[in-house]
Protein backbone atom coordinates (compact mmCIF):
# COMPACT_ATOMS: atom_id res chain seq x y z
CA UNK A 1 0.00 0.00 0.00
CA UNK A 2 2.87 2.42 1.13
CA UNK A 3 5.89 2.31 -1.62
CA UNK A 4 8.76 4.81 -0.71
CA UNK A 5 10.55 4.39 -4.06
CA UNK A 6 14.61 6.06 -4.15
CA UNK A 7 14.24 8.36 -1.36
CA UNK A 8 17.32 10.79 -1.26
CA UNK A 9 17.30 13.43 1.22
CA UNK A 10 20.25 16.00 2.76
CA UNK A 11 20.22 18.35 5.22
CA UNK A 12 22.16 22.11 4.88
CA UNK A 13 23.11 21.14 1.34
CA UNK A 14 25.83 23.01 -0.02
CA UNK A 15 26.87 24.08 3.42
CA UNK A 16 29.81 22.80 5.40
CA UNK A 17 27.07 21.01 7.51
CA UNK A 18 25.83 19.38 4.55
CA UNK A 19 24.86 15.70 6.03
CA UNK A 20 22.83 13.19 3.59
CA UNK A 21 20.37 11.42 6.09
CA UNK A 22 18.35 9.24 3.26
CA UNK A 23 20.45 7.62 0.45
CA UNK A 24 18.51 6.15 -2.26
CA UNK A 25 16.01 3.96 0.37
CA UNK A 26 13.18 2.10 -0.72
CA UNK A 27 10.69 0.23 1.16
CA UNK A 28 7.57 -0.95 0.65
CA UNK A 29 4.81 -1.56 3.50
CA UNK A 30 1.97 -4.06 2.69
CA UNK A 31 -1.49 -3.53 4.26
CA UNK A 32 -1.60 -4.71 7.70
CA UNK A 33 2.83 -4.69 8.76
CA UNK A 34 3.68 -3.77 11.99
CA UNK A 35 7.11 -2.91 11.09
CA UNK A 36 9.80 -1.89 13.99
CA UNK A 37 12.53 0.01 12.83
CA UNK A 38 16.04 -0.18 14.64
CA UNK A 39 19.33 1.54 13.50
CA UNK A 40 21.57 4.10 15.49
CA UNK A 41 21.86 7.77 15.85
CA UNK A 42 21.62 9.45 12.27
CA UNK A 43 21.02 6.11 10.62
CA UNK A 44 17.49 8.17 9.46
CA UNK A 45 15.03 6.84 10.80
CA UNK A 46 13.20 9.57 12.05
CA UNK A 47 13.91 11.62 8.71
CA UNK A 48 12.11 8.40 6.67
CA UNK A 49 9.20 9.16 9.04
CA UNK A 50 9.20 12.25 8.75
CA UNK A 51 9.59 12.41 4.63
CA UNK A 52 6.16 9.88 5.13
CA UNK A 53 3.95 12.21 7.00
CA UNK A 54 5.47 15.62 4.86
CA UNK A 55 7.51 17.21 7.04
CA UNK A 56 9.57 18.70 4.61
CA UNK A 57 10.04 17.24 0.71
CA UNK A 58 12.18 14.63 -0.48
CA UNK A 59 15.26 15.71 -2.60
CA UNK A 60 14.28 12.83 -5.24
CA UNK A 61 12.43 9.29 -5.36
CA UNK A 62 8.53 9.48 -4.61
CA UNK A 63 6.32 8.38 -1.88
CA UNK A 64 2.95 6.87 -3.20
CA UNK A 65 0.12 5.92 -0.75
CA UNK A 66 -2.48 3.47 -2.48
CA UNK A 67 -1.76 4.91 -5.86
CA UNK A 68 -1.94 8.17 -5.06
CA UNK A 69 1.64 10.20 -4.90
CA UNK A 70 1.75 11.89 -1.99
CA UNK A 71 5.35 13.39 -2.70
CA UNK A 72 4.62 16.74 -2.82
CA UNK A 73 1.67 16.76 -0.76
CA UNK A 74 2.10 19.18 2.68
CA UNK A 75 1.88 17.67 5.73
CA UNK A 76 -1.75 18.97 6.49
CA UNK A 77 -3.01 17.09 3.56
CA UNK A 78 -1.59 13.84 4.08
CA UNK A 79 -2.42 13.99 7.70
CA UNK A 80 -5.25 13.00 6.88
CA UNK A 81 -4.47 9.30 6.47
CA UNK A 82 -1.58 9.27 8.79
CA UNK A 83 -1.74 8.64 12.72
CA UNK A 84 1.31 9.96 14.80
CA UNK A 85 3.14 10.06 17.97
CA UNK A 86 6.08 12.25 18.76
CA UNK A 87 9.26 10.57 20.89
CA UNK A 88 8.32 13.87 23.23
CA UNK A 89 5.03 13.80 24.73
CA UNK A 90 4.37 17.13 24.28
CA UNK A 91 4.48 16.97 20.57
CA UNK A 92 1.25 15.20 19.96
CA UNK A 93 -1.30 17.40 21.90
CA UNK A 94 -1.95 21.13 23.12
CA UNK A 95 -1.25 21.28 26.57
CA UNK A 96 -3.77 24.13 27.31
CA UNK A 97 -6.70 22.90 25.77
CA UNK A 98 -8.92 19.70 27.14
CA UNK A 99 -8.60 16.35 26.53
CA UNK A 100 -12.01 16.34 24.83
CA UNK A 101 -11.22 18.90 23.06
CA UNK A 102 -8.11 17.74 21.88
CA UNK A 103 -10.01 14.43 20.88
CA UNK A 104 -12.42 16.25 18.91
CA UNK A 105 -9.39 18.02 17.14
CA UNK A 106 -8.10 14.51 16.25
CA UNK A 107 -12.27 13.21 15.44
CA UNK A 108 -12.02 15.70 12.18
CA UNK A 109 -8.88 14.88 11.11
CA UNK A 110 -9.10 14.54 7.40
CA UNK A 111 -12.83 16.02 7.30
CA UNK A 112 -14.27 19.36 6.68
CA UNK A 113 -14.06 21.61 9.82
CA UNK A 114 -16.27 24.67 9.59
CA UNK A 115 -18.57 27.01 11.94
CA UNK A 116 -20.51 24.17 13.73
CA UNK A 117 -20.00 24.35 17.57
CA UNK A 118 -16.20 22.26 17.94
CA UNK A 119 -17.34 19.47 19.75
CA UNK A 120 -21.11 17.34 20.24
CA UNK A 121 -22.46 15.41 23.18
CA UNK A 122 -22.71 12.68 20.69
CA UNK A 123 -18.95 12.53 20.71
CA UNK A 124 -18.27 12.68 23.61
CA UNK A 125 -20.14 9.69 24.82
CA UNK A 126 -17.64 8.32 22.09
CA UNK A 127 -15.34 9.26 23.65
CA UNK A 128 -15.97 8.48 27.17
CA UNK A 129 -15.77 4.97 25.86
CA UNK A 130 -12.43 5.12 24.09
CA UNK A 131 -10.70 6.57 27.12
CA UNK A 132 -12.13 3.82 29.21
CA UNK A 133 -10.20 1.40 27.56
CA UNK A 134 -7.11 3.01 28.64
CA UNK A 135 -7.85 2.28 32.11
CA UNK A 136 -5.83 5.25 33.16
CA UNK A 137 -9.57 7.07 34.95
CA UNK A 138 -9.20 9.76 31.71
CA UNK A 139 -12.56 9.24 31.08
CA UNK A 140 -13.67 10.94 34.69
CA UNK A 141 -11.24 14.39 33.55
CA UNK A 142 -12.80 14.97 30.35
CA UNK A 143 -12.59 19.02 30.45
CA UNK A 144 -8.99 18.54 32.71
CA UNK A 145 -6.56 20.48 30.36
CA UNK A 146 -3.43 18.19 28.94
CA UNK A 147 -1.15 20.20 30.57
CA UNK A 148 -1.94 18.56 34.14
CA UNK A 149 -1.40 14.63 32.75
CA UNK A 150 1.51 13.09 32.98
CA UNK A 151 4.01 11.76 30.06
CA UNK A 152 3.01 8.14 29.82
CA UNK A 153 -1.28 9.80 30.05
CA UNK A 154 -0.39 12.19 27.48
CA UNK A 155 1.22 10.06 25.09
CA UNK A 156 -1.65 6.96 25.70
CA UNK A 157 -4.28 9.96 24.88
CA UNK A 158 -1.73 10.93 21.38
CA UNK A 159 -2.31 6.84 20.52
CA UNK A 160 -5.74 7.32 20.86
CA UNK A 161 -5.93 10.56 19.01
CA UNK A 162 -3.53 9.10 16.25
CA UNK A 163 -6.14 6.11 15.58
CA UNK A 164 -9.53 7.45 16.40
CA UNK A 165 -10.27 8.16 13.41
CA UNK A 166 -8.75 4.57 11.02
CA UNK A 167 -5.48 6.21 9.51
CA UNK A 168 -4.13 4.23 7.02
CA UNK A 169 -0.69 4.09 8.41
CA UNK A 170 0.34 4.44 12.19
CA UNK A 171 3.71 6.11 12.56
CA UNK A 172 5.28 6.10 15.65
CA UNK A 173 8.83 7.46 16.29
CA UNK A 174 10.22 5.67 19.81
CA UNK A 175 7.14 6.83 21.37
CA UNK A 176 8.05 5.05 24.75
CA UNK A 177 11.74 6.49 24.57
CA UNK A 178 10.94 9.22 26.97
CA UNK A 179 8.68 7.37 29.38
CA UNK A 180 9.42 5.61 32.70
CA UNK A 181 10.46 1.92 31.98
CA UNK A 182 6.74 0.63 33.57
CA UNK A 183 5.02 3.07 31.84
CA UNK A 184 6.83 2.45 28.76
CA UNK A 185 5.44 -1.17 29.25
CA UNK A 186 2.19 -0.09 29.63
CA UNK A 187 2.10 2.48 26.37
CA UNK A 188 3.14 -0.55 24.36
CA UNK A 189 0.70 -2.43 25.54
CA UNK A 190 -1.47 -0.35 24.82
CA UNK A 191 -0.40 0.13 21.16
CA UNK A 192 -0.08 -3.46 20.64
CA UNK A 193 -3.47 -3.97 21.46
CA UNK A 194 -5.51 -0.89 18.97
CA UNK A 195 -2.63 -1.72 16.01
CA UNK A 196 -4.10 -5.55 16.26
CA UNK A 197 -7.59 -4.74 16.84
CA UNK A 198 -7.95 -1.85 14.13
CA UNK A 199 -5.59 -4.24 11.85
CA UNK A 200 -3.26 -0.82 11.25
CA UNK A 201 -0.53 -0.94 9.10
CA UNK A 202 2.00 0.61 11.34
CA UNK A 203 5.56 1.72 11.45
CA UNK A 204 7.46 2.02 14.83
CA UNK A 205 10.72 2.93 15.79
CA UNK A 206 12.27 1.87 18.49
CA UNK A 207 15.69 1.88 20.03
CA UNK A 208 14.80 -1.17 22.44
CA UNK A 209 16.47 -4.38 20.76
CA UNK A 210 14.01 -6.39 22.71
CA UNK A 211 10.71 -4.57 21.86
CA UNK A 212 12.06 -4.52 18.04
CA UNK A 213 11.63 -8.31 18.01
CA UNK A 214 8.61 -8.36 20.11
CA UNK A 215 6.26 -6.76 18.64
CA UNK A 216 5.33 -6.46 14.90
CA UNK A 217 5.61 -9.11 12.25
CA UNK A 218 8.19 -7.39 10.39
CA UNK A 219 11.49 -5.73 11.57
CA UNK A 220 13.91 -3.16 9.52
CA UNK A 221 17.85 -2.21 10.66
CA UNK A 222 18.68 1.37 9.10
CA UNK A 223 22.27 2.21 8.74
CA UNK A 224 23.33 5.51 7.20
CA UNK A 225 20.38 6.19 5.51
CA UNK A 226 19.82 2.86 4.22
CA UNK A 227 17.55 -0.47 4.96
CA UNK A 228 20.63 -3.14 5.82
CA UNK A 229 18.14 -5.64 7.17
CA UNK A 230 14.79 -6.69 6.32
CA UNK A 231 13.49 -9.58 7.91
CA UNK A 232 9.59 -10.76 8.38
CA UNK A 233 7.26 -13.60 9.44
CA UNK A 234 8.98 -16.74 10.52
CA UNK A 235 12.17 -15.55 10.38
CA UNK A 236 12.11 -12.12 12.52
CA UNK A 237 9.85 -14.73 15.36
CA UNK A 238 13.80 -16.76 15.64
CA UNK A 239 15.63 -13.64 15.91
CA UNK A 240 17.59 -12.92 19.22
CA UNK A 241 19.30 -9.98 20.30
CA UNK A 242 22.47 -11.11 20.13
CA UNK A 243 21.68 -11.51 16.57
CA UNK A 244 20.58 -7.97 15.92
CA UNK A 245 24.15 -6.78 17.84
CA UNK A 246 26.34 -9.43 15.76
CA UNK A 247 24.43 -7.76 12.11
CA UNK A 248 25.16 -4.24 13.43
CA UNK A 249 28.95 -4.97 14.18
CA UNK A 250 29.51 -6.60 10.93
CA UNK A 251 27.97 -3.67 8.93
CA UNK A 252 29.49 -0.89 11.16
CA UNK A 253 32.67 -2.51 11.85
CA UNK A 254 32.76 -1.71 15.31
CA UNK A 255 31.18 1.44 15.16
CA UNK A 256 28.23 0.68 17.06
CA UNK A 257 30.39 -0.18 20.23
CA UNK A 258 29.46 3.27 21.72
CA UNK A 259 25.93 3.87 20.11
CA UNK A 260 23.58 4.00 22.83
CA UNK A 261 21.62 0.89 20.86
CA UNK A 262 23.96 -1.74 22.78
CA UNK A 263 22.22 -0.41 25.73
CA UNK A 264 19.28 -2.18 25.03
CA UNK B 1 -17.57 65.62 41.81
CA UNK B 2 -14.98 66.61 39.66
CA UNK B 3 -13.39 63.67 40.55
CA UNK B 4 -16.37 61.36 39.56
CA UNK B 5 -16.79 62.37 36.27
CA UNK B 6 -13.30 61.95 35.45
CA UNK B 7 -13.65 58.27 36.50
CA UNK B 8 -16.99 58.22 35.17
CA UNK B 9 -15.60 59.85 32.00
CA UNK B 10 -12.43 57.26 32.08
CA UNK B 11 -14.61 54.16 32.21
CA UNK B 12 -16.43 54.72 29.24
CA UNK B 13 -13.19 55.37 27.41
CA UNK B 14 -12.10 52.29 28.54
CA UNK B 15 -15.33 50.48 27.24
CA UNK B 16 -14.34 51.59 23.63
CA UNK B 17 -10.85 50.08 23.89
CA UNK B 18 -12.23 47.04 25.12
CA UNK B 19 -12.30 45.65 21.60
CA UNK B 20 -9.00 46.64 20.80
CA UNK B 21 -7.49 44.81 23.85
CA UNK B 22 -9.41 41.78 22.54
CA UNK B 23 -7.86 42.04 19.62
CA UNK B 24 -4.97 42.41 21.29
CA UNK B 25 -5.86 39.33 23.49
CA UNK B 26 -6.64 37.31 20.14
CA UNK B 27 -2.68 37.28 18.90
CA UNK B 28 -1.15 37.50 22.10
CA UNK B 29 -2.61 35.13 24.11
CA UNK B 30 -4.41 32.99 21.97
CA UNK B 31 -1.82 32.31 18.53
CA UNK B 32 0.83 33.62 20.98
CA UNK B 33 1.66 36.15 18.12
CA UNK B 34 3.48 39.11 19.35
CA UNK B 35 1.39 41.49 16.62
CA UNK B 36 2.65 44.80 15.91
CA UNK B 37 0.17 45.13 13.17
CA UNK B 38 -2.33 46.64 15.71
CA UNK B 39 -0.63 49.79 16.23
CA UNK B 40 -1.29 50.76 12.20
CA UNK B 41 -4.58 49.04 12.18
CA UNK B 42 -5.73 50.84 14.89
CA UNK B 43 -5.42 54.31 13.25
CA UNK B 44 -6.70 52.64 9.90
CA UNK B 45 -10.06 51.98 10.97
CA UNK B 46 -10.15 55.74 12.94
CA UNK B 47 -9.18 56.43 9.81
CA UNK B 48 -11.58 54.59 7.22
CA UNK B 49 -14.91 55.85 9.71
CA UNK B 50 -13.63 59.43 10.07
CA UNK B 51 -13.00 59.82 6.32
CA UNK B 52 -16.35 57.71 5.54
CA UNK B 53 -18.49 60.16 7.47
CA UNK B 54 -16.28 63.41 6.64
CA UNK B 55 -15.51 63.35 3.04
CA UNK B 56 -18.49 60.68 1.41
CA UNK B 57 -21.33 61.54 4.30
CA UNK B 58 -21.64 58.42 5.16
CA UNK B 59 -23.59 56.75 8.19
CA UNK B 60 -20.99 56.44 11.33
CA UNK B 61 -22.72 53.18 11.95
CA UNK B 62 -21.73 51.95 8.94
CA UNK B 63 -18.21 52.91 8.88
CA UNK B 64 -17.46 50.32 11.67
CA UNK B 65 -18.06 47.44 8.79
CA UNK B 66 -15.31 49.08 6.85
CA UNK B 67 -13.46 49.87 9.16
CA UNK B 68 -13.73 45.95 10.38
CA UNK B 69 -13.38 44.78 6.92
CA UNK B 70 -9.91 47.43 6.47
CA UNK B 71 -8.56 45.89 9.26
CA UNK B 72 -9.00 42.08 8.70
CA UNK B 73 -6.82 42.89 5.04
CA UNK B 74 -4.26 44.31 7.20
CA UNK B 75 -3.79 41.57 9.60
CA UNK B 76 -4.11 39.07 6.18
CA UNK B 77 -1.06 40.88 5.12
CA UNK B 78 0.74 40.39 8.41
CA UNK B 79 -0.54 36.61 8.12
CA UNK B 80 1.10 36.04 4.39
CA UNK B 81 4.32 37.76 5.30
CA UNK B 82 5.00 36.14 7.94
CA UNK B 83 3.32 32.32 6.87
CA UNK B 84 3.72 32.45 3.09
CA UNK B 85 7.10 34.46 2.90
CA UNK B 86 8.56 33.12 5.88
CA UNK B 87 9.10 36.69 8.03
CA UNK B 88 9.61 36.76 11.44
CA UNK B 89 6.52 37.29 13.69
CA UNK B 90 7.23 40.43 14.84
CA UNK B 91 8.99 42.16 11.99
CA UNK B 92 5.82 41.24 9.70
CA UNK B 93 3.46 43.09 11.66
CA UNK B 94 5.95 45.74 11.94
CA UNK B 95 6.27 45.89 8.18
CA UNK B 96 2.41 46.17 8.15
CA UNK B 97 1.86 48.86 10.94
CA UNK B 98 4.70 50.73 9.38
CA UNK B 99 3.17 50.49 5.80
CA UNK B 100 -0.41 51.63 6.83
CA UNK B 101 1.23 54.58 8.37
CA UNK B 102 1.16 55.82 4.80
CA UNK B 103 -1.51 54.29 3.73
CA UNK B 104 -3.49 55.98 6.53
CA UNK B 105 -2.05 59.87 5.66
CA UNK B 106 -3.30 58.79 2.00
CA UNK B 107 -6.92 57.82 3.24
CA UNK B 108 -7.68 60.91 5.08
CA UNK B 109 -4.93 63.38 3.28
CA UNK B 110 -3.91 64.81 6.30
CA UNK B 111 -2.89 64.25 9.62
CA UNK B 112 -5.63 64.30 11.69
CA UNK B 113 -9.56 64.65 10.18
CA UNK B 114 -12.39 65.70 12.73
CA UNK B 115 -15.65 64.90 13.06
CA UNK B 116 -16.67 68.00 14.65
CA UNK B 117 -19.19 69.37 12.25
CA UNK B 118 -20.69 66.24 11.52
CA UNK B 119 -22.70 63.23 12.67
CA UNK B 120 -21.15 61.12 14.43
CA UNK B 121 -22.33 57.63 16.65
CA UNK B 122 -22.59 59.65 19.61
CA UNK B 123 -24.57 62.76 18.06
CA UNK B 124 -27.48 60.66 16.18
CA UNK B 125 -28.29 59.42 19.67
CA UNK B 126 -27.79 62.56 21.73
CA UNK B 127 -30.39 64.07 18.90
CA UNK B 128 -33.09 61.73 19.71
CA UNK B 129 -32.51 62.46 23.92
CA UNK B 130 -33.59 65.37 25.34
CA UNK B 131 -31.38 68.29 26.08
CA UNK B 132 -29.45 68.61 28.93
CA UNK B 133 -30.91 71.61 29.86
CA UNK B 134 -34.22 69.70 29.69
CA UNK B 135 -32.61 67.13 32.42
CA UNK B 136 -31.16 69.36 34.57
CA UNK B 137 -27.64 67.59 34.06
CA UNK B 138 -24.50 68.84 32.06
CA UNK B 139 -24.03 68.92 28.61
CA UNK B 140 -21.25 66.43 29.26
CA UNK B 141 -22.74 63.44 31.15
CA UNK B 142 -25.31 62.81 28.39
CA UNK B 143 -22.41 62.25 25.96
CA UNK B 144 -20.09 60.91 28.15
CA UNK B 145 -23.24 58.16 28.93
CA UNK B 146 -23.67 57.71 25.66
CA UNK B 147 -20.42 56.51 24.80
CA UNK B 148 -20.82 54.28 28.08
CA UNK B 149 -23.47 52.22 26.38
CA UNK B 150 -22.12 52.31 23.08
CA UNK B 151 -19.45 51.00 24.18
CA UNK B 152 -20.73 48.55 26.46
CA UNK B 153 -22.94 47.27 23.72
CA UNK B 154 -20.32 46.46 21.34
CA UNK B 155 -17.99 45.36 24.03
CA UNK B 156 -19.99 42.75 24.88
CA UNK B 157 -21.30 41.58 21.24
CA UNK B 158 -17.69 41.75 21.02
CA UNK B 159 -16.94 39.04 23.74
CA UNK B 160 -20.10 37.01 22.59
CA UNK B 161 -19.14 36.38 18.90
CA UNK B 162 -15.34 35.62 20.67
CA UNK B 163 -17.09 33.16 22.56
CA UNK B 164 -19.07 31.37 20.36
CA UNK B 165 -16.43 31.74 17.56
CA UNK B 166 -13.55 29.77 19.32
CA UNK B 167 -15.76 26.98 20.54
CA UNK B 168 -16.53 26.47 16.38
CA UNK B 169 -14.43 23.73 15.00
CA UNK B 170 -12.22 26.24 13.24
CA UNK B 171 -12.33 28.40 16.21
CA UNK B 172 -10.35 25.42 18.03
CA UNK B 173 -7.99 25.40 15.23
CA UNK B 174 -6.85 28.57 16.03
CA UNK B 175 -6.67 28.51 19.61
CA UNK B 176 -4.66 24.88 19.06
CA UNK B 177 -1.93 26.60 16.94
CA UNK B 178 -1.02 28.59 19.22
CA UNK B 179 -0.79 26.13 21.33
CA UNK B 180 1.01 23.39 19.50
CA UNK B 181 1.16 23.99 15.68
CA UNK B 182 3.39 20.74 15.04
CA UNK B 183 -0.01 18.67 16.60
CA UNK B 184 -2.63 20.95 14.61
CA UNK B 185 -0.91 20.27 11.18
CA UNK B 186 -0.86 16.00 12.16
CA UNK B 187 -4.63 16.51 12.49
CA UNK B 188 -4.72 17.66 9.35
CA UNK B 189 -5.42 21.64 9.54
CA UNK B 190 -3.22 23.77 7.63
CA UNK B 191 -1.87 25.84 9.94
CA UNK B 192 -0.77 28.85 7.39
CA UNK B 193 -4.39 29.55 7.23
CA UNK B 194 -5.42 29.30 10.75
CA UNK B 195 -2.24 32.04 11.98
CA UNK B 196 -3.84 34.06 8.90
CA UNK B 197 -7.43 33.73 10.00
CA UNK B 198 -6.42 34.68 13.68
CA UNK B 199 -4.52 37.76 12.64
CA UNK B 200 -7.58 38.92 10.48
CA UNK B 201 -9.85 38.43 13.01
CA UNK B 202 -7.73 40.09 15.32
CA UNK B 203 -7.10 43.23 13.25
CA UNK B 204 -10.62 43.88 12.20
CA UNK B 205 -11.48 43.97 16.35
CA UNK B 206 -8.75 46.39 16.26
CA UNK B 207 -9.91 48.36 13.42
CA UNK B 208 -13.08 48.58 15.06
CA UNK B 209 -11.99 49.54 18.04
CA UNK B 210 -10.29 52.50 16.30
CA UNK B 211 -13.49 53.49 14.73
CA UNK B 212 -15.59 53.36 17.75
CA UNK B 213 -12.87 55.55 19.40
CA UNK B 214 -12.36 57.87 16.85
CA UNK B 215 -16.51 57.89 16.74
CA UNK B 216 -16.61 58.55 20.47
CA UNK B 217 -13.33 61.09 20.72
CA UNK B 218 -14.95 63.41 17.80
CA UNK B 219 -11.90 62.84 15.63
CA UNK B 220 -9.01 60.35 14.28
CA UNK B 221 -5.38 60.93 14.54
CA UNK B 222 -2.70 59.06 12.55
CA UNK B 223 -0.87 58.74 15.38
CA UNK B 224 -3.82 57.50 17.35
CA UNK B 225 -2.38 54.08 17.26
CA UNK B 226 1.15 54.44 18.67
CA UNK B 227 1.91 52.62 22.03
CA UNK B 228 -1.50 51.44 21.74
CA UNK B 229 0.10 47.80 21.80
CA UNK B 230 1.38 48.50 25.70
CA UNK B 231 -2.20 49.61 26.59
CA UNK B 232 -3.87 46.40 25.22
CA UNK B 233 -1.37 44.58 27.17
CA UNK B 234 -2.03 46.26 30.13
CA UNK B 235 -5.47 45.41 29.86
CA UNK B 236 -5.14 42.12 29.58
CA UNK B 237 -2.59 41.54 32.68
CA UNK B 238 -4.88 44.07 34.69
CA UNK B 239 -7.99 41.53 33.82
CA UNK B 240 -6.43 38.36 34.63
CA UNK B 241 -4.86 39.16 38.08
CA UNK B 242 -8.71 40.33 38.78
CA UNK B 243 -9.88 37.04 37.15
CA UNK B 244 -7.08 34.87 38.23
CA UNK B 245 -9.48 31.84 38.56
CA UNK B 246 -11.13 32.18 35.53
CA UNK B 247 -11.26 29.24 33.86
CA UNK B 248 -14.06 29.71 31.48
CA UNK B 249 -13.17 31.36 28.15
CA UNK B 250 -16.07 33.97 28.05
CA UNK B 251 -14.93 35.06 32.05
CA UNK B 252 -11.21 35.66 30.75
CA UNK B 253 -12.64 37.99 28.30
CA UNK B 254 -14.67 40.04 30.64
CA UNK B 255 -11.36 40.10 32.34
CA UNK B 256 -10.06 42.02 29.97
CA UNK B 257 -13.12 43.95 29.53
CA UNK B 258 -12.91 45.09 32.91
CA UNK B 259 -9.01 45.70 32.92
CA UNK B 260 -9.26 48.33 30.27
CA UNK B 261 -11.74 50.23 32.33
CA UNK B 262 -10.18 49.90 35.52
CA UNK B 263 -6.69 50.78 33.28
CA UNK B 264 -8.27 54.14 32.14
CA UNK B 265 -9.45 55.22 35.90
CA UNK B 266 -6.19 54.37 37.17
CA UNK B 267 -4.58 56.76 33.99
CA UNK B 268 -7.93 59.09 35.46
CA UNK B 269 -6.50 58.99 38.63
CA UNK B 270 -2.68 58.87 38.21
CA UNK B 271 -3.02 62.39 36.24
CA UNK B 272 -4.87 63.64 39.15
CA UNK B 273 -1.69 63.20 41.11
CA UNK B 274 -0.16 65.46 39.22
CA UNK B 275 1.98 63.38 36.31
CA UNK B 276 2.34 64.80 33.00
CA UNK B 277 0.12 62.73 29.89
CA UNK B 278 3.53 62.56 28.56
CA UNK B 279 4.30 60.36 31.60
CA UNK B 280 1.61 57.22 31.23
CA UNK B 281 3.47 55.50 28.18
CA UNK B 282 6.33 54.82 30.17
CA UNK B 283 4.42 54.04 33.90
CA UNK B 284 2.46 51.81 31.80
CA UNK B 285 5.21 49.91 29.98
CA UNK B 286 6.94 49.84 33.25
CA UNK B 287 3.93 48.05 34.84
CA UNK B 288 3.08 45.50 31.94
CA UNK B 289 7.04 44.78 31.89
CA UNK B 290 6.81 43.51 35.79
CA UNK B 291 3.38 41.88 35.20
CA UNK B 292 4.78 40.03 32.32
CA UNK B 293 7.89 38.84 34.54
CA UNK B 294 6.06 37.44 37.24
CA UNK B 295 5.91 33.84 36.13
CA UNK B 296 10.08 34.66 35.56
CA UNK B 297 10.69 36.18 39.01
CA UNK B 298 8.05 33.46 41.06
CA UNK B 299 10.60 30.68 39.02
CA UNK B 300 13.65 32.47 40.32
CA UNK B 301 12.97 32.93 44.11
CA UNK B 302 15.22 30.46 45.95
CA UNK B 303 12.43 30.10 48.92
CA UNK B 304 9.85 28.71 46.30
CA UNK B 305 12.24 26.38 45.00
CA UNK B 306 13.13 24.99 48.53
CA UNK B 307 9.16 23.99 48.96
CA UNK B 308 9.88 21.53 46.16
CA UNK B 309 8.46 23.17 43.21
CA UNK B 310 10.76 23.56 40.16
Amino acid sequence: MLYFENIHKTFNKNTVNEKMVINDLSLHLKKGEFVTVIGGNGAGKSTMLNLIAGVYPPDRGRIILDGESMTNLPEYKRAKHLGRVFQDPMMGTAANMEIQENLAMAYRRGKHRGLRWGITKEEKILYVDKLKNLNLGLEDRMSSKVGLLSGGQRQALTLLMATLSQPKILLLDEHTAALDPKTADRVMDLTQKIVTSNNLTTLMITHNMKQAIMYGNRLIMMYEGKIIFDVKGEEKSKLQVADLLQKFESISRGGFANDRMILS
Amino acid sequence: MEILLSIYGAAAQGLTWTIFALGVYITFRILKYSDLTCEGSFALGGAVSAVFVVKLGGNPYLSLILALISGMVAGMITGFLHTKLKIAAILSGILTMSGLYSINLRIMGQPNTSLVANNTMVSLIKDKLPSAAELGIRDSVIQTSIIMVLGLVFSLIAVAFLYWFFGTEIGSCIRATGNNDAMVRAQGVNTDWTKIMGLSISNGFIALSGALVTQTQGYADVGMGRGAIVIGLASIVIGEVIFLKAKNFALKMLGVLVGSVIYRIIVALVLRLGFDTSDMRLLTAIVVAIALSIPIIKKKNPFVRKEGHR
